[in-house]
């Protein structure tokens, strides 16, 4: 429960609203985590939030978290200068095993932040790229001044032969890409349903739809993984904060296959 | 490329019609072709035909004179452009623009309409496919009424 001591070392930002932050260790090793975890992490004298990590697993140090500035930590967060120290708890959770996907297609549907969490996955994709047959990312954002990750997205098509979808939900004057909902690109997208390993993260709405149309498609249930986003606090699955009916997503989840959350996700009193 | 003969039938929106049911809609059906940036067709004016979309981009556009054009939606390779063709007052709502080479089968919608009026089974069967890609961008705009993105993670 004890945060260790981090450092910011420099902060990138991604858009208006959004800060990756790159952190290193003061008080020993580099932090190891898998694709898909999340840390609390701590703006002393202001509080504690849960991030997802943002990095490359196989490259922890600088340890990455990609933060949206929507509240008081938050915002002491993206604002922290170079040599701010900060406090980190875990990693936590589980994480999207991308290594099940061996052999088959990948499917990532991300909206908005949640290409954050995805992109440690993408990057150990593309760490064993011939591991994988085709690669697919589809991405939604607001407007095509939040979209997350452009150079990142650019390099995994460019040189690592993945298929990358961007779509906006505001197409703006000048914008020639585009328009519309993330979901509805799954329909067309070019993958083998049967043998595919689907990562989605975002708004839990959006994952909602986008389980379903990834389902419809053909993809089964159990290959088709979602991360939850819920009041995470203690991170050992102590508090209760973020419990779904008999799971804590923060020792259970936050990445859980699609057939255990499927009867949780319209479940409003959850 | 394929003939129309070939194509249509293979695609999602006519996915199921009957073969008698697919001559009629082929005697309607015409290729044509639009560079960048020209209109498949601009608000107000007659909705005579809508387009199944081959190849390329278009976007749905509506224009403000203080805001300026806004993409209202994009459309791609294998989805229908249009279906004021079908509601009176038959004029089109917004503006359609090839945002890349296009490549589309045109559909005459008063010939069809014509057909759909002489042969009920045809039009309800042309309705169902309609009503579905309605029910679809409906579906799509007012989750992004939700403006998702915009709230906190």
């Amino acid at each position: 429960m004890v945060p260790r001591l981090f450092g910011v070392v420099r902060t990138y930002p991604d858009t208006l609203d959004t800060v990756t932050l790159a952190l290193e260790p003061l008080d020993g090793p580099p932090l190891a985590f898998r694709a898909g975890q999340f840390t609390m992490l701590h703006a002393f004298g202001v509080g504690e939030v849960p991030i997802s990590i943002s990095g490359d697993p196989t490259r922890p140090d600088p340890l990455l978290h990609t933060v949206r500035d929507v509240g008081a930590v938050t915002h002491a967060l993206v604002t922290a200068a170079p040599g701010t120290a900060v406090g980190v708890r875990g990693p936590f959770g589980s994480g999207w095993e991308v290594a099940d996907g061996t052999g088959g297609d990948v499917v990532v549907v991300a909206g908005g932040i949640g290409l954050a969490p995805l992109r440690p996955a993408i990057l150990e994709v593309v760490s064993r790229r011939s591991d994988y047959g085709r690669v697919v990312l589809l991405y939604g954002a607001r407007s095509p001044a939040d979209i997350l990750f452009a150079d990142d997205m650019a390099t995994w098509a460019q040189r690592h032969g993945i298929v990358v979808e961007v779509t906006v939900d505001y197409g703006p004057p000048g914008w020639s890409g585009r328009v519309g909902l993330v979901t509805t690109l799954v329909a067309r997208a070019g993958f083998d349903p049967l043998h595919s390993l689907a990562l989605v993260c975002g708004p839990e709405v959006m994952m909602r739809y986008a389980a379903t149309a990834l389902s419809a498609r053909g993809v089964p249930d159990t290959r088709i993984r979602l991360s939850m986003e819920r009041n995470m606090r203690c991170g050992i699955g102590l508090c209760g904060h973020c419990q779904l009916r008999e799971l804590f997503l923060c020792v259970d989840g936050p990445v859980l296959s699609y057939d255990r959350l499927a009867p949780l996700l319209d479940v409003r009193e959850l | 490329m394929r003939t129309l003969a070939e194509y249509l039938p293979e695609h999602p929106f006519f996915a199921g019609l009957d073969p008698a049911s697919m001559d009629v809609v082929l005697g309607c059906a015409q290729n044509v072709h639009f560079a960048a940036g020209e209109m498949l067709f601009q608000t107000g004016s007659p909705a005579d035909t809508f387009y199944v979309i081959r190849q390329g981009r278009v976007a749905l556009e509506a224009h403000d004179p203080r805001s300026g054009t806004m993409v209202v939606a994009t459309l791609s390779e294998g989805e229908v452009a249009g279906w004021s063709w079908l509601v009176p007052p038959y004029r089109w709502m917004f503006d359609a623009r090839a945002v890349s080479p296009v490549s589309a089968v045109a559909l005459d919608g008063d010939c069809l309409r014509g057909k759909c009026d002489q042969d009920p089974a045809l039009g309800y069967a042309l309705m169902q496919r309609v009503a579905h890609v309605m029910y679809e961008r409906l579906q799509d705009a007012r989750i992004r009424l939700l403006d998702l993105y915009g709230e906190a993670p």
